[in-house]
């Protein structure tokens, strides 16, 4: 089956993210006093195939724990659908 | 000694590397492609600074999968000196040899200028010829030098010294934690540093400090090499 994986990665809570705090900034300025904090993140698009669910799950999590995410300084979510190509 | 640069496409410090040595202690270094699967040859690796594979996605986080990096790694195991400048330290933290990660500048400037900086650790092998607490001026030029760690791990570090350079007090141009410059694996021979000592091995470069880094790696290689 084809697969379509929506991977969103952010900077971990305990991380400062300066574009973040600079974006805030600009939107104050803007006078969208409402906006409290941003957090500026990377999403990508993986398309993959994959024998079944599970293993895509499997496949999707270990390429982001080895190349996609920093661990040390980065978490992640993701969606997974399967598509017809 | 027998000094191997490693050469990543995107590295653009790697002939600063080979002259520097060249010039301080009077070795020529070889270029090594990053398809090299052995270093076994060597006795100091140097992972020079610039911007290998495009800093795509984060920097170092494709070169550290490439073929070298695992001679890297298996040198570093035998005890050989692996010296990350700039781009070369964000390998080595992707790669896991060093620990921490390197994240954008605060101020999101990109930054090069001479930075003091304050030798904390003066007893490693790539530190011996600095005096413990001593300001040395060397070159930073990165967007991406923002070291962090979080507390447990910073903790750790202090405890063992590995911590071996600070940026002077109030001159932190990155944000960095505990305004880290420079870290040192706890077996004391991979060290990896954000300032480019290859650019300050002579006075006309506005520096000459970076010199005694190479010179003292080279008097722990002489020592170690006599004791065999």
């Amino acid at each position: 089956m084809n697969l379509l994986a929506k991977i969103y990665v952010t900077l971990k809570g305990s991380v400062l993210d300066p574009q973040g705090a600079a974006v805030t900034h600009a939107l104050h300025a803007l006078s969208y006093e409402a906006v409290q904090d941003v957090r500026i993140g990377k999403y990508m698009e993986v398309t993959l195939s994959a024998p079944d669910e599970t293993r895509a799950h499997e496949l999707v999590r270990g390429m982001c724990e080895r190349l996609l995410t920093n661990p040390v300084i980065e978490t992640y979510t993701y969606e997974l659908a399967e598509v017809t190509l | 000694m027998k000094c191997a640069v490693v050469q990543f496409p995107g590295s653009n410090c790697d002939m600063d590397a080979v002259k520097a040595l060249n010039l301080a202690i009077g070795e020529s270094a070889d270029i090594v492609w990053h398809t090299v699967a052995s270093l076994e040859a060597y006795d100091l690796i140097v992972l020079p600074g610039g911007f290998a594979y495009g800093d795509y996605l984060r920097a170092g986080a494709i070169a550290r999968f490439s073929a070298v990096m695992e001679a890297v790694a298996r040198e570093a195991d035998r005890g050989k000196w692996v010296l990350g400048i700039c781009n070369g330290f964000q390998v080595l933290t992707e790669g896991g040899l060093l620990p921490g990660a390197l994240r954008r500048n605060e101020s999101l400037q990109f930054r090069s200028e001479i930075a003091a900086l304050e030798v904390v650790n003066a007893d490693t092998a790539f530190t011996r010829h600095y005096r413990a607490g001593e300001t040395i001026r060397i070159p930073i030029a990165h967007g991406e030098g923002n070291y962090y760690a979080d507390e447990q791990t910073l903790q750790r570090m202090r405890e063992r010294g590995q911590i071996v350079f600070r940026y002077a007090r109030e001159h932190n141009p990155n944000g960095s934690v505990d305004d880290i410059a420079g870290v040192i694996n706890e077996r004391g021979n991979v060290l990896g540093m954000m300032p480019h000592p290859e650019r300050a091995v002579h006075a006309r470069l506005g520096s000459a400090d970076g010199a005694r880094l190479f010179t003292a790696i080279f008097a722990s290689w002489r020592e170690e090499y006599a004791a065999r």
